[in-house]
């Protein structure tokens, strides 16, 4: 292993002035959250940089493999190191290129003299590295303007650095440093990557989810729990509140007239969703919502939804196709999951014809018949909690059978 | 078949392990339902094939759900070779293959051939290996398909997979399939994200588990043509409903190949190192087709001027079981298509004989061949003077 530490730049992070710290200190309590299999890991945090020391090949690979999807990280590098001495450098270049293989490839030598007194100046450093570079690997060539690789050396006072990827990562911000909300868990497609996103931009997420038992059946429940299991690897954990939601859907589809049977349901489930969201303290509720995609989500739906609460509703798909929601769910691999046949709750009851451009009033008149409060503090008051990720079953009734 | 019987033609197929049979026999009884019907049994019949899906997966270092269950070698081949060359016309309609491949691949492009695509095919030296230079030269921008296998089932070549997959992806958009048929479980297969195989074709009757099961892997979604439409199933590439203790047992018995891997790797060198070391004292007589540098497992070579028929009546009288260069063509009278391609001399062509070792081969096994052998190339070469 010539790679000795993991240089991981923060990217968005450096601009913000005051909050720096409790970024870099997220970060790490991210990154610690990601690798607890491979913990401890050696972490030095500096302003504008973070370096994980590498023990061993395992945890390198472990490294490499999953620090792309950890939030708050622009992008890293492995580096290498090696005495400050002009032939122990050149053999480091040869070694690093090496890793290569055997194609085609360009290359160039970019140099930061941090210690100014070291003998070689920068072109001295390019010309020298560069030239036994190119003498041992034939597939190599220079070229300055766009190289495949960049070879950074950078001369430190304690010894020579250097590296040759930048490998992007996760970007966005490390999950937590930007409060939290509670997001609307559907099962669907558009939901978890809703919650995906916030994640990105730095939110804590608490998810909830309505259940209408016998309608829907445990394994949709199984579904929404793996999906929200799914979200955990990028970085945090998530409480998931499970919602009796039957006695309020039946109750709806008996006292209002069938076409705004949706709507109405749409603002129960957001009422209830309010009054979790205040309970544990989160500040907005973040929705999968996408503009026009269903006839709940036109611009006349979302508003008379909406009017039950004044809390922040956050949309981050509203403008997105649902093409484009579907690549991120392949991506974070929700995908799969969310395509499982199961009913949810919003498939069961949809009337025919619901009203795509229903008005809060009216639909606030039928509401009123029916007193829904009661049954809103009783399904808040009932509902089941789940923190995942989930402890792994146990017992593995499939163990002996592969 | 007698349980004294010495089974030496492990590239054929294989004895089932008990464990896989027993697997297979649970899962019939306990996990039968349709792992597509929502109900509860159905969603256990299905969680249980994910497991099977990613224990595959795992294996090879691809996905579960790029795991496609078919049933057998020859459909996985089939259907990488018709449903990349479907899915790809608009790239182009130049495909590349050997001329060692298996029928189920060299059928499969004949009769694409008779489609307008235009097919070549990648000459070997006298030890079965294709030249990287030629394949340089043949792929093209406009090549759609490569597939060429990774250990040959007649005589063991094992192809230079790595540097062929670096030459393919870097001058052209072609897909890069691998028959994996004969070294799935005998020597690492495995995919290296764009620096291998895109498609790899596995099989599960020659790792001990049971005829009619076997997988397509592909390295990631891969446009690809359904090969049996209909339902749906198996991520709507392969229609039908999936046999799921087919699938399991699969999975146990490549988990199985692969711990026991080390070991019998070091079993299977000594007894190749032994029989080619015992095959070239016979001088003139034998021509040998596999070397110790190919597939430990299979030792191949011919008699000359013998049939080889007579070789193994000859043997199973002695209780011995191998098999001519490969099963499936030993019924016809024709020369086989790799011992054409390595330019076997004609006194050879005839006689070609194929031993194969599999996990429950054993020492006494080798020694007895050894032992029966000597004796019968006695007895026919005194046959042939008279």
């Amino acid at each position: 292993m010539i790679f000795k530490e993991i240089l991981i730049r923060y990217g968005e992070l450096s601009t913000k002035g005051r909050n720096k710290n409790d970024f870099i200190r997220r970060l790490r309590e991210n990154i610690r959250y990601s690798f607890t299999d491979i913990w401890p890991l050696k972490i030095r945090a500096e302003r504008d940089r973070m370096f994980i020391e590498i023990e061993n090949d395992e945890k390198y690979e472990v490294l490499m493999q999953r620090l792309p999807e950890v939030f708050g990280i622009q992008s890293f590098s492995p580096v290498a190191a090696c005495e400050k001495d002009i032939d122990a450098m050149k053999q480091l270049a040869i070694d690093i290129m090496a890793q290569y293989g055997d194609k085609p490839l360009t290359f160039k030598v970019e140099v930061r003299r941090t210690d100014k007194h070291f003998p070689f100046d920068t072109y001295m450093i390019q010309r020298e590295l560069g030239g036994a570079v190119l003498s041992n690997h034939q597939n190599i060539s220079v070229q300055v303007k766009k190289p495949d690789v960049e070879l950074r050396v950078e001369v430190r006072y304690d010894a020579i650095y250097m590296m040759g990827q930048i490998i992007p990562g996760a970007a966005g911000m490390p999950v937590g440093s930007n409060g939290k909300s509670l997001l609307m868990l559907s099962g669907g497609i558009d939901s978890p990557v809703a919650g995906y996103l916030m994640m990105k931009r730095g939110v804590r997420l608490e998810a909830i989810h309505f259940y209408s038992p016998p309608y829907t059946s445990e394994h949709s429940l199984q579904k929404v729990k793996d999906l929200a299991n799914e979200l955990t690897k990028f970085g945090a954990k998530i409480r998931l509140h499970v919602i009796p939601f039957t006695e309020i859907q039946v109750l709806i589809k008996d006292r209002v007239p069938e076409n705004m049977t949706m709507t109405v349901t749409r603002r129960m489930m957001l009422r209830i969703a309010d009054k979790v969201r205040e309970e544990i303290g989160a500040l907005a509720i973040v929705t999968g919502e996408s503009l026009g995609q269903v006839a709940s989500q036109t611009l006349e739906s979302l508003t008379a939804i909406n009017a039950v609460t004044t809390t922040p509703i956050l949309r981050p798909l509203i403008a997105m196709d649902k093409l484009d929601i579907i690549q991120i769910a392949e991506r974070i691999n929700t995908y799969e999951t969310s395509v499982q046949p199961y009913e949810d709750c919003c498939t069961i009851f949809t009337p025919a014809r619901p009203k795509t451009k229903p008005k809060a009033e009216k639909v606030a008149y039928f509401e009123s018949f029916t007193e829904f409060d009661e049954l809103i503090e009783r399904a808040v008051k009932n509902r089941e909690m789940h923190l995942l990720p989930a402890k792994k079953e146990t017992v593995d009734k499939f163990a002996d059978l592969l | 078949m007698n349980s004294n019987i010495i089974y030496l033609d492990n590239s054929a197929t294989t004895k089932p392990h008990p464990e896989v049979l027993q697997t297979f026999l649970q899962v019939n009884e306990q996990y039968y339902a349709n792992p597509a019907s929502i109900h509860e049994a159905g969603v256990e019949a299905n969680a249980l094939l994910m497991r099977a899906r990613e224990q595959i997966a795992g294996i090879v270092g691809t996905e579960a759900k790029h795991v496609i269950f078919t049933a057998g070698g020859t459909e996985s081949n089939n259907f990488a070779i018709f449903g990349t060359a479907q899915a790809n016309t608009h790239k182009g309609k130049h495909i590349l293959t050997t001329k060692i491949e298996h029928p189920s691949v060299l059928e499969a492009v004949k009769r694409l051939a008779q489609e307008g695509f235009e097919v070549e095919y990648l000459a070997v030296n006298e030890v079965g290996i294709i030249s990287l230079d030629k394949l340089r030269e043949k792929v093209r921008p406009d090549t759609i398909l490569v597939s060429i296998m990774h250990v040959n089932n007649e005589m063991g070549a094992i192809q230079p997979i790595a540097e062929a997959a670096a030459i393919i992806h870097a001058q052209s958009r072609a897909l890069f399939h691998v028959d994996a048929v004969q070294s799935f479980g005998k020597i690492p297969v495995r995919f290296h994200d764009e620096h291998g195989p895109d498609l790899i074709t596995i099989s599960g009757h020659k790792i001990h588990a049971l005829k009619g099961s076997g997988a397509l892997l592909l390295r990631k979604k891969l446009t690809v043509a359904p090969f049996l439409v209909g339902g749906g199933q198996e991520f709507g590439l392969r229609s039908g409903t999936v046999a799921v203790p087919q699938a399991v047992a699969l999975a146990k018995a490549a988990r199985m190949a692969i711990e026991a891997m080390p070991e019998k790797q070091l079993q299977f060198e000594k007894w190749s190192n032994d029989l080619h070391a015992f095959l070239r004292k016979f001088g003139r007589d034998i021509h040998l087709l596999s070397s110790e540098a190919g597939a430990a497992h299979i030792v191949s070579f011919s008699v000359n001027g013998l049939k080889g028929e007579v070789l193994i009546n000859a043997l199973q009288q002695h209780g011995i079981i191998v098999s001519t260069s490969s099963a499936c063509s030993s019924k016809q009278t024709t020369t086989s298509h790799v011992v054409e391609a390595l330019n076997v001399i004609p006194s050879f062509k005839k006689g070609v004989l194929r031993v194969s070792f599999g996990a429950h081969t054993t020492d006494a096994h080798i020694e007895q061949f050894k032992k029966v052998f000597t004796v019968i190339m006695r007895d026919l070469k005194g046959e042939n003077k008279e």
